[in-house]
This record gives C-alpha cells, structure tokens and sequence, in this order.
C-alpha cells in the first residue's frame, strides 16, 4: 500500500514540475502570472498563497466528493476555494502587511485562478484527500517554479535588484545599468512565458501539440501554431 | 488531559441532546440519499455554506486587531518618515506620541476644529460620506478627485512649543490609481520638506518610482507658491503662476538649478508623463484656496505673531 502511494505521491508532485506544468502546458494561471511577477518578494508570496490555497481546496472537495450533487458541483468547489482564499488573505493582511499591499486585488484573484479550479474538476473529484492535497502541492509547485523564474528575470533586468538588493548599479544612480522599462510592464511576462514554453518544448518534444489544421495555399510558412 | 475531558463531557452532553439525536438521524439519512436528489442538494449547499462562512467569519474576526494594528503602524510610519523623523528600529509608536500631534482642520475656513477627535476622524473615509464631504465643482476639480473631506487631518510637528513642520495629506489621480500621501511643509507655510505617497498603484519603475527615496530627497527645499510673478516656466506643467499662487510642478527631463523658477521645479518621472502631471496637478490642488491655502495662512499668521 505504502509503495503505491509513494509512487503516485512521486508523480503527482513531481509531474507537475516540468511535464505537466500548469502555465507552460496547460497554459492556466497566466494572469496572475504577468501580474505579479514584476518583483520577486511578491511572486514567492502569490506562490506560496497558491500552492497553499490549492492543496488545502484540494483536499477539502476530495474528502466530501462523493456527496457533492452534479448540479452544484462548480459552486461547491468555487465556495471552499473562496473561503480559503479570504482566509489567506486575511493572514496576509495581519501578519505580512507591507506585501499584503502590494499584492492587493491578486490575492483575491486566486479564487478565478484556474489552476485552483482546474485541479479541484480534474483531479480531486475522483481521487481521496491525501493525494489530492499532494497534487495541489504539485501543481502549485509548478506554477510557483515559472512565477519566480519570470520574476527572476523581470526584477533584474528590469529594475537592476532581485528581492530589493541591488544587483546591477543602475545608470541614475551612477552605475553602469540602463534597465529596460519593458521589463516592469505585464507585456514583457507574455514574452519571457512564450520563450520558457518554446524551451520546455525543444527540451521535451512531446509537449509540443500537433497543428490543428494545416494551411495549404499559403506559401511554405510554418503555419498552425498558436 | 483536562483538554480532552472537557471535549469528552461536551461530547456526552451533545450525545444526550434531543435535537442532536435528531440531526444525526437526519444527516445519515442525507448522506444515504442519491446525490442528485433534491432535498441532498439543498442539505449539502446549507452545509458547506454554514461551514464556511463559519471559518471565514473566525478568521475576520479573529485577526480582526491585528489588521488594525498593522494599518495604525503603517500610517504613523509614513507621517513620521514625511516629517523625517522614522530612524530605523526605532518604536514608532513611541516617537508618534512624542513628538507628533494630530489636528482636525476646517479646510473651508481654515480653522482648527477642537469638538473632533483626531484619533477617531478618517479622512478617506469622510470623503465619501456626503454629510462630511462636499463635491467639487468641475472646473476647479484638476486633482480629479471629485469630492473632498470638509475636515483634513493635519499633523503638526512640534519642538519646544512651536511648531517646526505641517503634514498635509494629499490625494488626487495619477495614470491608473488615486494616489494617497503627505506633503511636509516649514512652519512659513513655504518651503516643503518632504512628500511621500503611501498609497498608490502607479506602474512600477516607471510613475511607481513616486516612491523613490531618491526622487523624493528632490522637493526638499523647494517652494510652493509664487513669491514674484512667474510667467513662462520652463518646460514646466505650471506655464504661470501670480504671486501667492501654487508655483510648484513636475518638468520634463531635469531642472537646471541655475535657472531662475528653479525653486519651484522639481524632476519629472522619466517615462511617466501622466502621472508626473498627476502629482502636479494634485499638489497644486490642495495647495490652492480649494484646498489647504487658508489653513496656511492661518499658521504663517501665528508664527508672525510668536516671532
């Protein structure tokens, strides 16, 4: 029994990572994605909120989900993950104000974040509490993997700091760094996203999804994919 | 374990209640039924709505002082860190107490009200209260604020009985947001000290660098209103300004101190253009007879009655 577990424990959480990830592959989250990764304090703390905020509505829905009724199964989910969400965001606002702040609506957001919402529908309905809670984990985990490493970027190039600290001397201030402006704009996160999606992709061809139709007239263009 | 005693007796005595014998029947009975009959479906919702809103209203609650707390903190952080007087680890409730002091001014007349508490008064919130608050006609609204306060909370910064420093709150729209924050003058009512904004959601790096240390050190020292006729400022957002009138503005690219007029420029934000006219246009608001221009009087009268 405890092999299987841990087998399945292991794939649940580690699939998650790189191939299964929710934002390169199942392309969920990306608003909270370009809006909050413009600094990395604030990233770490959405992802902790997160991978939190999905493991314990995760494990919430599996345990009654033999009893929840088809007809409102979608409120159901979307009630516990609200009230979960409240909840961290009220911890957020007594204990870690100043990054309470500055995330101000996003936290609030986690409830329509479909990651939360997607793994509830597609995983915790049909399996028991632990596992689900560890497959929130996971997919948390994933999310939180591509948030810090876009905000790794858009932090240093941006603003010449990771977590605050200087990194590069900025030319305003006598340094040697002219940061790029585009960085800091939600936009620059729609790039570095497709840039990690095509990497993950050339590393592990079978993510890549065939064309869903080919384009026969047009020149010899790659057409298809989008 | 007297912890789990006491769990133990609560228990028995649910055991024993009438209506909880009933409840059990009743939930076994519902969680028998098929999922998607009705009366389950009404049973289940009734349930997890009563749970939930259960922990939410705990944790609200519970946290509640916390919140508040930390809401008090960070207020008397940014008044005093606009007075200059925040020292790092320092207890700022301490040094708010000392050597703060909070006062409820008339902004029509100009007079200190003393019936009010300063303590329980919240300004953002009078705002929108339309028995404390007054619309502001179009024309005159270039903050773009819409409806102001009739009270502002002030703060006065006091050394030996005199005043050596005003706190202003000031607001108005930049790009996106309403920006909240301070303006920091001299006792003449003149010369500003310092500006900080605490509450705005401006884009980072760009009209977010209001928040910069740097960019704020750059008001020190300037002036507020016209002391000669200043026509044809350079580059700046105010073009002219009659003696006594709001003078001070954001310019394009950086002031040239050598300039006459430089007094009353300070930097604009490189690449934030509105909100640099944002900022402009709210401090010369509240600095305006709309705004605080009658209370300054007032306390430049005092001082020249004192001195």
């Amino acid at each position: 029994m405890s092999e299987i577990l841990n087998d399945e424990t292991k794939k649940v959480l580690i699939e998650p990572l790189v191939d299964n990830n929710p934002i390169t592959l199942q392309v969920l989250g990306i608003c909270s994605a370009l809006a909050v990764t413009s600094q990395m304090s604030t990233s770490l703390i959405m992802a902790l909120a997160l991978t939190l905020v999905t493991a314990c509505s995760s494990a919430a829905i599996s345990a009654i989900r033999n009893h929840i009724p088809g007809s409102i199964r979608i409120i159901v989910q979307m009630t516990i993950i609200a009230s979960l969400v409240i909840v961290v965001d009220q911890i957020l606002k007594a204990f870690a104000y100043e990054i309470s702040k500055q995330l101000s609506v996003f936290v609030g957001l986690i409830i329509t974040n479909c990651i939360v919402m997607g793994r509830a529908e597609g995983y915790a309905m049909k399996n028991p509490p632990l596992a689900s809670f560890i497959d929130g984990i996971g997919n948390g985990l994933g999310y939180s993997l591509i948030l810090i490493a876009v905000s790794f970027i858009r932090e240093s190039l941006g603003s010449g700091k990771l977590l605050g600290i200087e990194v590069f001397k900025l030319t305003k201030d006598g340094g040697w760094y002219d940061p790029n402006g585009l960085m800091l704009l939600p936009p620059s996160a729609f790039f570095i996203i497709g840039l990690i999606i095509w990497a993950v992709r050339q590393w592990k061809p079978k993510q890549a999804e065939a064309a869903d139709f080919k384009i026969l007239s047009i020149a010899h263009g790659e057409g298809g994919h989008h | 374990m007297p912890k789990c005693e006491q769990f133990d007796k609560i228990c028995a005595k649910l055991d024993s209640c009438e209506h909880y014998q009933k409840f059990r029947v009743y939930w076994d009975k519902v969680l028998a039924m098929g999922n998607d009959s009705l009366e389950k479906t009404i049973a289940i919702a009734t349930a997890l709505c009563l749970v939930c809103a259960v922990l939410v209203s705990f944790s609200a609650v519970a946290l509640k002082p916390l919140q508040v707390n930390n809401k008090e903190l960070d207020m008397k952080k940014n008044i005093l860190d606009v007075a200059g007087l925040l020292q790092e680890g320092s207890d700022i409730d301490k040094a708010f107490k000392d050597k703060i002091e909070a006062k409820i001014v008339n902004l029509e007349t100009g007079d200190y009200v003393e019936d009010m508490n300063p303590a329980e008064y919240d300004q953002r919130k009078a705002a929108k209260d339309p028995a404390l608050s007054v619309a502001i006609p179009k024309d005159k609204d270039i903050a773009h604020i819409r409806v102001k306060a009739k009270y502002a909370k002030v703060f006065l910064v006091k050394e030996a009985g005199a005043i050596k420093s005003v706190i202003l709150p000031i607001n108005g729209y930049g790009l996106w947001s309403t920006l909240y924050g301070f303006l920091s003058l001299d006792a003449d009512g003149q010369t500003v000290q310092s500006i900080n904004f605490y509450d705005q959601a401006e884009t980072p790096g760009l009209g977010g660098e209001v928040v910069n240390p740097n960019w704020r050190a750059l008001w020190k020292g300037k002036k507020v209103y016209a002391e000669t006729e200043q026509a044809g400022l350079e580059k700046g957002l105010i073009e002219s300004a009659e003696i006594g009138e709001p003078a001070l503005a954001l310019i394009k690219g950086v002031v040239d101190t050598s300039k006459p007029g430089s007094q009353y420029q300070v930097d604009g934000l490189a690449g934030a253009s509105l909100t640099s006219a944002g900022v402009t246009n709210l401090v010369r608001y509240w600095m305006s007879k709309e705004g605080f221009a009658p209370y300054i009087a007032k306390v430049r009268a005092v001082k020249g009655v004192k001195s």
